[in-house]
């Protein structure tokens, strides 16, 4: 399983990269692999004010359904449309084209339960069944 | 009777098998104080034969044979013999839900049936496997359209007051514990239809729920409801209680209906002193996540051949548990499957003929009461039900009910204001004679008391 | 086994399937004066066929479904027992099926006796002091307990804000909390299976509307501690809500009402033998203690003045859930049931159920893993860990049991036990059937370590292979269109 070394991670299985003000959040490959083959996929609307560790979406498989949450506080600033036609995704490219939004950050990055590569799988390791 | 199979020996051989020596002894691990230490008192069992009388008496002890001219919501109609042959063939009456697609392709195909036969009567893009009944159909459609007005915090119910009471009540006891939400009420005016100039303003309702034909048999002008729910911002329920009319009338979603339901009992279920019926729900397909209830979905399987299997199914309550859309697990398939045959033998001319002879029996009838002294109250247009007033017209239905006829539903109970009128019903069940009958009766009976 | 197409790819223009009633209303009756634009302005696209073509269209499908009458069919907590024909035969008499729910009280007395005796039937099975007929199905006459409850609440003045419940409940308790607006608070399981007391102290406060806890639960093992839990619950003014979806364990042994009950619903479709019908319709009658029966949903049977009547005036009742009062064709198919069995039928019922589930897990314990290692009783339920290296999973082995002829067990259920295969024979299956079902077992186990490919290709002898579900929950397809409509147009039916 890949997690990219410059993405960082919660503890609910979402990754986020930010560049600048923005903030893109996906899930991340053990979450795909966690809930197979996606099947829809909701998002907030643009200009939505999330708070951090609020739910901003919801991913189904046809057996589960997760809640997806916000590691971060800011305004949707973007949706990835594509992903509600085709929710396959973020099952082939969780970490690309299977982003879901970008953030616009409400302030300074706070970087608090957010972790690395390293610490995200060592995370992983330590609750199977997670 | 006993359907246990098991043989004395069965029995000790079991038990042996289990290191055990008595049944009793099954039930050791349950604390003594939380068994019961007596017998049921329940009669003992009864042979078949003495079963079956038993029933038959009990049976006979309802007048079935009555005749009768009351519709409100359950309807007697012609039904052709194969729709209940076919139906109760046990593979489909014993079978359970169908979880196991590759061994019930049977029921899967016949739901993706179904739903299609309610998307075609309903006029909607998508309708759902059924729900119980009726009621609990525009009920699930209420907290529906309150869970898509939940963004815009649109809380107010409106809801035709010439809509069946039963539904009203229904929708009420389902609503009541929900945070901030308001039913009210939309008078019905002279032509017996919901009067939407009277419906109030202010609020922002999350949907209108009007009967269609009504509770009065008046068929609602749905394209003005619609406008006016439109204007609203609110979503359309339309409920239909007698799924014959939907033979003859334009299909509520076209009309402009958000969220169609219906009772299908009218076609190929018996009325059973109310159920079991089934409820038809459909919708718009962009609202498709918020609906209740089963669906199934055609598909493939690895070999590529065309199956069907439930889907969707993480909108319900076995995998979203709290957060499902509702706490529904059953549709009422086998009922679901009785409407299916049955409108595929009548198909689309049998349908449109049956419904436009039910209009004609209805104008028939109120053509022969108006001879008796009645007068219909409402101007609006009828399929197979209208309300009729006259003096004494409570009294003289008692006396026609102690000579056998029970002259349709007097609606004092429901309708303060409609004391002395009757709802009366005549469908393809009641000859020209009894309609005759009817009349007769009614005229002999008023000239008695008079 | 050929294809059978859709009903709608074998129409006709012009075919003919019912001849409809005579139209003996003179010529100059005309229609009503409607609009026109409220006429349904064609045909549509229902099919037409003749009686022939249906009959055979729906033989062939009933012929594609596993069913009792078929199939031994050990779905967990969903007691498949066998439907007795008596039932069918009871529901179609002129006197219970021709006659309308609107029709006055004297019409309709044997109607009415057979709702009061079955009442009082089912409370002398559960131990409880008043029951309610009216929920169509387990589902609502939970929806209708948890409203009871609340009702309660509220009328003491504060309808509270949490329910108790265990972690291996159905789905549908969580769901009914939480569309009758409380909280869900999961209390968990021990690991014998059991809750435990010290597991829901902490959460005993006056913010607990009730506990809903299901017994036996969904492991099949009788809660031993539902005593003291229930006495606890009361204490902080909370009520208890047992789900009785598993009575049939417990008729004549255990009464719900004798252990601290308030309330139960009892689903009829399984526990009193009326069908599941491929998903319903079934019957689910609330059973409440003296302190609930003011909420009682209405319409109420009662007797006046000797004669039995339907009561709507009851200014407390939390009000009505449905049209008209019941799903009678099943209270007809149950009572049948009830009244054929009698007191002692009824007992003999849960004992043999019992027999039967015990055995089953003796002969499989050397095949599969019991998840708890404990008597059980109508149901046992196996974890996936025999299968662990074989790249085998449960739901492999539930799709290979369908090339026996056996219908799978409950599977991945409840969720407090991994890969859980959930098998209740129920008491209607001869030794001889369940007999065949573990060398069935045994083999696929076999399989498993020896031809696991064999496994998750199966079914092989099913009519269809295993079915694309991710493909039908992608682009839902959920109906036909006839040939060049266009998706999301609704067939040109739609305006």
């Amino acid at each position: 399983m890949e997690f990219p070394e410059e993405l960082r991670y919660t503890r609910d299985h979402e990754w986020i990269a930010v560049d600048g003000d923005v903030a893109t959040v996906g899930i991340t490959d053990h979450a795909q692999h966690e809930l197979g083959d996606v099947v829809f996929v909701e998002l907030p609307a643009v200009g939505e004010k999330l708070e951090r560790a609020e739910s901003l979406g919801v991913v189904e498989s046809t057996k589960a359904v997760s809640d997806v949450f916000a590691p971060i506080s800011g305004e949707v600033a973007e949706v990835n449309d594509g992903l509600p036609g085709s929710p396959e995704l973020i099952n082939e490219d969780p970490y690309g084209d299977g982003w879901m939004v970008k953030i616009k950050l409400a302030g300074p990055l706070d970087s608090a339960g957010l972790m690395t590569a390293a610490e995200y799988r060592a995370y992983l390791e330590e609750s199977p069944g997670s | 009777m006993d359907f246990t199979p098991h043989t004395e020996t069965d029995v000790a051989e079991m038990l042996t098998a289990m290191g055990l020596s008595r049944t009793a002894e099954l039930f050791g691990h349950i604390p003594a104080d939380l068994r019961l230490s007596r017998p049921l008192a329940i009669p003992p069992g009864l042979s078949e034969p003495d079963l079956r009388a038993r029933l038959a008496a009990l049976a006979s002890r309802d007048r079935a044979e009555t005749l009768s001219f009351v519709g409100a919501g359950a309807y007697a109609h012609f039904v052709p013999a194969a729709v209940d042959a076919l139906a109760s063939r046990s593979e489909f009456a014993t079978a359970y839900t169908p979880y196991q697609p590759e061994v019930s392709q049977g029921t899967l195909q016949a739901i993706f049936e179904f739903q299609t036969i309610s998307s075609i009567l309903l006029g909607v893009e998508v309708a759902n496997a059924s729900m119980y009944d009726g009621a609990s159909a525009a009920a699930e459609a209420v907290l529906m359209a309150l869970r898509l007005g939940a963004r815009e915090e649109r809380r107010t119910v409106l809801v035709a007051r010439s809509l069946h009471p039963g539904v009203r009540q229904t929708i009420a006891t389902y609503a009541s514990d929900l945070e901030g939400v308001e039913i009210r009420e939309i008078p019905f005016g002279p032509d017996g239809r919901v009067d939407l100039a009277r419906a109030g303003g202010g609020e922002r309702p999350a949907c209108v729920v009007v009967g269609y034909p009504n509770f009065f048999g008046v068929v609602e002008d749905l394209r003005a409801a619609a406008a006016f729910a439109r204007e609203a911002g609110a979503l359309l329920v339309s409920v239909t209680l007698e799924p014959l009319a939907l033979g003859w009338l334009t299909p509520p979603g076209a009309l402009g209906a958000d969220i169609a339901v219906a009772e299908g009992q009218g076609l190929g279920l018996p009325m059973a002193w109310g159920g079991p019926g089934v409820g038809l729900f459909g919708t718009r397909e962009r609202f498709l996540r918020a609906m209740p209830g089963r669906l199934v979905g055609e598909t493939v399987d690895l070999e590529g051949r065309r199956a069907f299997c439930l889907t969707l199914s993480t909108r319900e309550q076995h995998i979203r548990r709290e957060k499902a859309t509702s706490n529904i697990c059953t549709n009422h398939s086998l009922c679901a499957l009785a409407f299916t045959v049955c409108v595929s033998l009548l198909g689309p001319r049998g349908l449109h003929d049956l419904a436009r002879l039910n209009a004609r029996k209805l104008r028939y009838a109120v053509a022969r009461l108006r001879e008796s002294g009645l007068a219909e109250v409402f101007s609006g247009p009828t399929f197979n039900e209208a309300v009729l007033r006259g003096p004494g017209a409570p009294a003289t239905w008692e006396r026609l009910l102690r000579r056998g006829i029970v002259a349709g539903l007097p609606l004092g109970r429901w309708y303060p204001e409609l004391a002395d009128a009757i709802l009366v019903c005549a469908t393809d069940v009641h000859r020209r004679t009894d309609v005759d009958r009817l009349a007769s009766e009614w005229s002999a009976a008023k000239a008695e008391a008079a | 086994m050929t294809d059978e197409r859709l009903i709608f790819e074998s129409s006709a223009p012009g075919r003919r399937g019912a001849s409809l009633p005579a139209d003996d209303v003179p010529a100059d009756v005309g229609l009503p004066a409607i609009e026109p634009e409220l006429l349904r302005p064609g045909t549509g696209d229902l099919p037409e066929l003749s009686e022939l073509d249906v009959v055979r269209h729906f033989t062939r499908l009933s012929q594609w479904n596993f069913s009792i009458a078929t199939n031994f069919y050990p779905l967990g907590s969903c007691t498949m027992k066998y439907n007795p024909i008596v039932n069918e035969w009871s529901a179609r008499l002129p006197g219970f099926a021709g006659i309308h729910p609107m029709w006055p009280a004297p019409l309709v007395q044997g109607a009415l006796a057979l709702c009061a005796d079955l009442e009082a039937m089912l409370a002398e099975v559960s131990g409880m002091d008043a029951v309610t007929l009216t929920p169509a199905a387990g589902a609502q006459g939970e929806f209708v307990g948890i409203k009871m409850i609340r009702a309660h609440h509220v009328r003491a003045g504060h309808p509270r804000r949490k329910v108790l419940i265990p972690a291996s409940a159905h789905g549908t308790n969580p769901a009914t909390s939480a569309l009758c607006g409380y909280d869900v608070v999961e209390i968990p399981v021990g690991s014998d299976g059991l809750v435990h007391l010290g597991d829901v102290t902490p959460h005993l406060d006056d913010e607990v509307a009730a506990i809903m806890i299901t017994n036996p639960n969904t492991l099949g093992l009788f809660e031993r501690e539902i005593g003291a839990i229930a006495a606890a619950v009361h204490e902080v003014g909370g009520l208890v809500y047992i789900d009785g979806a598993n009575m049939n364990a417990l008729c004549g042994v255990s009464r719900p009402g004798d252990v601290g009950a308030d309330v139960l619903h009892i689903n009829l479709h399984k526990t009193f033998s009326t069908p599941h019908g491929g998903g319903g319709p079934g019957a689910g009658p609330v059973c409440v203690k003296s302190v609930l029966e003011p909420y009682l949903p209405v319409p109420r049977v009662v007797r006046v003045e000797g004669a039995l009547a339907l009561d709507e005036d009851r200014p407390l009742s939390i009000g009505r859930v449905r049209t008209f009062q019941g799903n009678f064709g099943m209270l007809v198919r149950a009572y049948t049931y009830m009244a054929g069995l009698g007191g002692d039928g009824i007992a003999r019922m849960s004992e043999r159920a019992v027999l039967n589930a015990n055995y089953l897990r003796a002969r499989l314990g050397g095949t599969l893993s019991i998840a708890q290692d404990q008597p059980c009783l109508h149901e046992c339920v196996f974890t996936d860990q025999s299968l662990a290296g074989t790249g085998v999973k449960t739901l492999d082995v539930a799709k290979r049991l369908l090339d026996f002829g056996f219908h799978a067990p409950t599977i991945y259920f409840p969720l407090v036990v991994p890969g859980a295969l959930m098998i209740e024979p129920t008491e209607t299956e001869s030794r001889e059937t369940l007999d065949a079902f573990v060398a069935a077992m045994e083999t696929i186990v076999a399989e498993a370590k020896a031809d696991p490919d064999r496994l998750s290709g199966a079914p092989h002898s099913a009519r269809v292979r295993r079915l694309d579900e991710t493909r039908a929950a992608r682009k839902p397809v959920l109906r036909w269109r006839p040939v060049g409509a266009t998706p999301g147009t609704g067939g040109g039916d739609e305006a």
